[in-house]
């Protein structure tokens, strides 16, 4: 998070502006992929963003809607998804479509996946999904997110797909979680992967989207997955693969040879970084603190430049 | 004709036993431990019940959490905050059991 905020310092923003970014950095990602690797802009630094935007496609990430969600005293996940939408609607570059790295609900209930799919619909864009562990609580264990997600998917809702050259792959690591483990992808989803990807070009672009973090950020936590380590080994060929991950309610980044790992902010509530607090419970904070806490990703990508951009944008 | 108004004298009567008999801090004969879920720990970590006894699961959380049995014995819907679930054990043994959204939560019924 920190690198985005020192790429994204322009001239004019003040050592004030700075810091108020850093506290509203939790909205949404906004994702560029200009030549395969992401890159992540500073939303408020337009005229960068518009330079990068040239010819490439954008898409947005969007995470962590938790409709349900009702502890924050002055706003409900309703609220927040509704002005991260806004924000959506207000974007000077119409993103290609988006996608949602799961917890749409916070309890699997049909009248919550009503008001995420009313809210998020109202933008006209294709969606594509990932279901978040809070969206296979219905007392079908899931059934309910296959209804109204699963079409053109496979097993547990993972599905791929292509978009101006970047090849998409949405992954499910949240069913058949095991005492004491992480987020699990399983055997046959592995198997599934290992065959979408066989005779790909390493040159492809690839981006993949999961719910939980596809590398360890904070195990205690349960922030990882345990047979993620499968996944990226048969990603390792590729030129530039990006790793987009919701789950912690927060930015976390980390570049590795070809590979980009980010996560989005959620819509919804913020969760404490990693270690600072005992447990990983929803941060209640003052309303005027939240939106700043909460955010969308933007994603840029043109085809035969090295990296993707990827802008993170608060709802502040 | 007597039937269609209560006797006051009894239904008094009644009701001071449902509170005898429902009130959940008296000692019931069907013994009934509790666990509580509380900042994402289940506490007692350890509970130890006699045959036929139970266990009510509350969730004293500010999130959602799912009590599931290791060996898939039991599992509860999702308990919201104040939401709490029950399961009877009847086999001596230990059985271990985690949040299936959470797992790092972990919990222990011995059954003697």
């Amino acid at each position: 998070m920190g690198k985005d905020r020192e790429n994204g310092t322009a001239p004019g923003l003040t050592r004030r502006h700075a810091l108020e970014c850093m506290v509203w950095a939790g909205t949404g990602v906004l994702w560029t992929v200009s030549g395969g690797v992401p890159r992540s802009l500073n939303l408020l630094d337009a005229a960068e963003a518009a330079e990068i935007s040239q010819g490439a496609t954008t898409f947005l990430q969007i995470s962590d809607s938790h409709i349900g969600f009702d502890k924050e005293k002055q706003v409900t996940a309703v609220d927040t998804l509704t002005e991260a939408i806004d924000k959506v609607k207000a974007l000077s570059v119409k993103p290609a479509f988006m996608i949602h790295t799961g917890d749409i609900t916070h309890l699997s209930k049909n009248g919550e996946f009503d008001d995420a799919a009313r809210i998020i619909g109202s933008t006209g864009l294709d969606v594509a999904y990932v279901p978040g562990e809070h969206d296979l609580i219905d007392p079908g264990q899931g059934k309910a997110y296959l209804a109204r997600y699963g079409k053109g998917t496979l097993g547990a809702g993972w599905h791929a797909f292509d978009h101006g050259g970047v090849h998409f792959i949405g992954l499910v690591n949240v069913v058949d979680l095991k005492a004491g483990g992480l987020g699990n992808l399983g055997a046959e989803q592995l198997a599934w992967l290992k065959k979408d990807l066989e005779g790909r070009s390493a040159s492809t672009p690839i981006v993949v989207f999961a719910h939980i973090p596809l590398w360890s950020v904070y195990p205690k936590w349960g922030w990882g997955t345990d047979d993620a380590a499968q996944a990226l080994a048969l990603l390792k060929r590729f030129g530039s693969v990006t790793v987009l991950n919701g789950h912690i309610h927060q930015i976390v980044q980390k570049v590795e040879g070809n590979m980009t790992f980010h996560t989005a902010r959620s819509t919804a509530f913020p969760q404490p970084r990693p270690g600072t607090a005992e447990k990983p419970g929803p941060m209640i904070v003052p309303a005027d603190q939240l939106r700043s806490m909460l955010g969308l990703t933007s994603v840029d990508f043109t085809v035969g430049k090295e990296r993707l951009a990827i802008t993170d944008t608060t709802l502040a | 004709m007597c039937a269609t108004r209560p006797n006051p004298v009894l239904t008094a009567l009644a009701a001071t036993l449902a509170v005898f008999l429902f009130d959940p801090s008296a000692p019931a004969s069907a013994k009934e431990m509790r666990v509580t879920i509380s900042n994402f720990t289940f506490e007692p970590q350890t509970t130890t019940i006699a045959r036929g006894e139970t266990v009510r699961f509350v969730n004293s959380d500010d999130m959602v959490h799912v009590v599931v049995a290791t060996d898939g014995s039991f599992r509860s819907e999702a308990l919201d905050t104040g939401d709490s679930f029950t399961a009877a054990f009847t086999k001596p043994g230990s059985f271990t059991y985690f949040c299936g959204l959470h797992p790092f939560m972990k919990g222990t019924i011995v059954v003697k």
